[in-house]
């Protein structure tokens, strides 16, 4: 055993080997940090440059560029426009509107359905025909593996004949049917993780099982519940696929309206920097202030 | 305890009149008539045999909706308790089948057809014609050796986020701020991804990279050349969702019993012999998970893939999703495309059912 002492050989060495170690921690974590910030940083910054300061390769506000309105100008958003009739802004408020909407609807509805279920199955034991419980939530989590692009034109014909083309409740129903075997996987784990006792001891005191569930249980899985309201909120707000194909003018999503603005005629750089930062921004907020529940709903199946 | 969990064991004891059985019976019966009927009525309709109908076929939803309804409550009238138990996974399976199965079985429909939206006959059966077609289209198979290599980045991207998550799990300072930057790319749309990074950070004249490329004396190119373009959808794919996996090992990491791993100091591990021993053996779990999921998500590449190089160069980045996103959008040839996804969906099941089976004895957690 060789003696510790901060002036001794070995302890100096430690000392030495310790400051190496954190330096490579901080820097590996500095990088990373870079590597994620730099394009966000990107994409804003050019939001408020001119196209001589793009051409320049200028990066830093203030120092090598001074900032412009011009970009958020291009959707109505600037401080000059904002008292103004603007019709891109408009615009871009119907697409962004559409998309709050589809996307809160779409998870309430995936997380209602998903805890009822979950919880179904964490508690009850059931036989539909030949299916048992591990039956049931192997049939809900497989629906994981379906690639969106099966579903597309069968929905696509289907929406069509019932006049759901290219409206929100349609692409309602599609987001809900897509995040809902992510929110059982989430929920099921909570419902595990709460004492069949409590319930029990309700039971016992009177109540029914769905008094129990109401009273007793969903005040517990709450934060779980909002965890999984959150992650499908972010899937749903994200989603291209399903809104390029079944959406044209009155439901098109945030996401499609970036998209089909790339597609024009030479970039335009500074209203397409605007449009994706004003698009990236509510769920790089959301990812701030709700960090904890993002990480408690992915962390959810993972562990136990 | 069964292999299910605990069970909550209710024993009720429920005297359910035959007239409260029938009502049920008839409430199931009857609406399922309805909405039968109504269907029957509406496709006469559109063949135009009969003269009254609906514009839609959204009347039918709506007794489909009835029927879905009442087969619900019914569950209570007829069954009692046993019913309210029932009611908590009817609901989110009814919804799931509807959605799921019968588009499914509709999309079995349509692949066996020559259905083009351009043309004016609709869909017309055609046997095995797109399969044959299937064969020999180079592109479907390009697409799927693309598939191969992007399920492939997966274990690269593994590597990278369970370097992050123990860097996290390090004894760090600010290591919530650190967790919230590393969580932000995942917050991000693709679609918007595909333009931050791809057409602007990676334009070949004034794109940041390109420009330090330029200095350091390179010429730059990101989507002409094959390899590289195809690189390059990997490396975006893999910004957005290294966090996803790096949160779950992270988790994992957190979970570990951190008993062991002061013994194993006491004992005088290294450091990289207590991740090699004891680290990495016991996230086993955790980790074919992580990539399990990851590698589902990966089946599902698209986005990225339209918006930045459309499948180009060549196809060199397909994937099976965008090329038939293509074929759909610019060709409206959906017979031959809904053929290509529902093989596509067989490849995946028995894929995926594959890899399951050949991983399921790391997911147990040792005891």
């Amino acid at each position: 055993m060789s003696m510790i002492f901060r002036d001794h050989e070995v302890g100096i060495r430690n000392q030495s080997k310790w400051w190496v170690s954190r330096t490579a921690i901080y820097s590996a974590l500095s990088i990373w940090a870079l590597v994620c910030l730099f394009p966000i940083f990107w994409t804003i910054t050019t939001s408020f440059k001119l196209a001589p300061d793009v051409m320049k390769g200028n990066l830093i506000p203030w120092w090598d560029f001074t900032p412009r309105w011009k970009g958020w100008e291009s959707i109505g958003l600037s401080p000059r426009l904002l008292g103004e009739v603007s019709t891109v802004r408009e615009e871009f408020f119907k697409r962004f509107w559409n998309s709050t909407v589809v996307s809160i609807s779409a998870s309430l509805l995936a997380v209602i359905l998903g805890s009822l279920a979950a919880y179904g199955l964490s508690r009850f034991s059931y036989r539909f025909g030949f299916m048992k419980n591990s039956d049931i939530s192997f049939f809900f989590l497989s629906q994981m593996i379906l690639p969106p692009v099966v579903l597309a034109l069968p929905f696509l014909v289907l929406y069509k004949s019932l006049g759901l083309l290219d409206s929100r409740v349609g692409l309602i129903l599609l987001y809900t049917l897509m995040v809902l075997p992510i929110v059982i996987w989430i929920m099921r784990d909570q419902f595990q993780g709460i004492p069949i006792e409590l319930e029990e001891a309700a039971l016992v005191d009177g109540l029914g099982i769905w008094g129990a569930f109401m009273q007793i249980v969903m005040p517990i899985a709450l934060p779980g519940m909002v965890a999984a309201f959150i992650l499908s909120l972010v899937l749903c707000w994200n989603e291209y696929f399903f809104a390029a194909l079944l959406t044209s003018t009155n439901a098109t999503t945030l996401p499609v309206m970036v998209a089909s603005q790339t597609g024009s005629q030479g970039i335009n750089w500074w209203s397409m920097a605007a449009l994706s930062s004003a698009a990236i921004l509510p769920l790089v907020i959301v990812a701030i202030a709700l960090e904890k529940y993002i990480i408690k709903g992915m962390a959810a199946g993972a562990v136990k | 305890m069964n292999k299910d969990g605990d069970l909550l064991h209710t024993v009720t004891a429920d005297n359910i009149s035959d007239s409260r059985k029938r009502l049920g019976k008839f409430m199931v019966w009857g609406t399922a008539l309805f909405c039968v009927m109504l269907a029957l009525l509406q496709t006469m309709y559109q063949a135009g045999s009969i003269e009254i109908g609906f514009e839609t076929w959204r009347p039918t939803l709506y007794s489909y909706m009835l029927w879905a309804t009442a087969l619900c409550a019914a569950q209570v009238i007829v069954n009692g308790e046993k019913g309210k138990r029932t009611l908590f996974v009817l609901p989110a399976a009814l919804f799931v089948v509807s959605l799921v199965i019968f588009p499914l079985l509709f999309a079995l429909y349509i692949s066996f057809t020559d259905w083009n939206l351009a043309s004016p006959n609709g869909p017309q059966p055609n046997g095995w014609n797109n399969l044959v077609q299937m064969w020999n289209d180079s592109f479907y198979w390009n697409a799927l050796t693309n598939m191969v290599y992007y399920v492939l980045a997966v274990s690269v991207e593994y590597v990278i986020a369970f370097g992050l998550a123990l860097l996290l799990n390090a004894q760090i300072r600010a290591r919530k701020f650190f967790r919230v930057v590393f969580l932000l790319p995942l917050m991000l749309s693709p679609v918007a991804v595909s333009w931050m990074i791809g057409k602007s950070m990676l334009e070949v004249r004034f794109g940041p990279i390109s420009r330090i490329i330029r200095d350091l004396g390179g010429e730059p190119t990101f989507f002409g050349d094959p390899e590289i373009a195809r690189f390059m959808i990997m490396a975006m794919d893999a910004w957005t969702f290294i966090p996803f996996m790096m949160i779950m090992l992270l988790a994992g990491l957190q979970a570990l019993p951190s008993e062991i791993l002061e013994a194993s100091k006491v004992d005088g591990a290294s450091g990289w012999q207590s991740f090699k021993e004891i680290i990495f053996p016991l996230m086993m779990p955790v980790s074919v998970t992580a990539i399990v999921i990851r590698i589902i998500f990966k089946l599902k590449l698209a986005d990225i893939i339209i918006n930045v190089t459309s499948g180009g160069p060549g196809g060199a980045t397909d994937s099976v999703t965008s090329f038939i996103f293509r074929e759909y959008r610019d060709r409206s040839n959906v017979g031959y495309g809904t053929l290509l996804a529902i093989v596509y969906l067989v490849l995946i099941v028995i894929f995926v059912t594959l890899f399951l089976k050949l991983v399921s004895r790391w997911m147990e957690r040792p005891a």
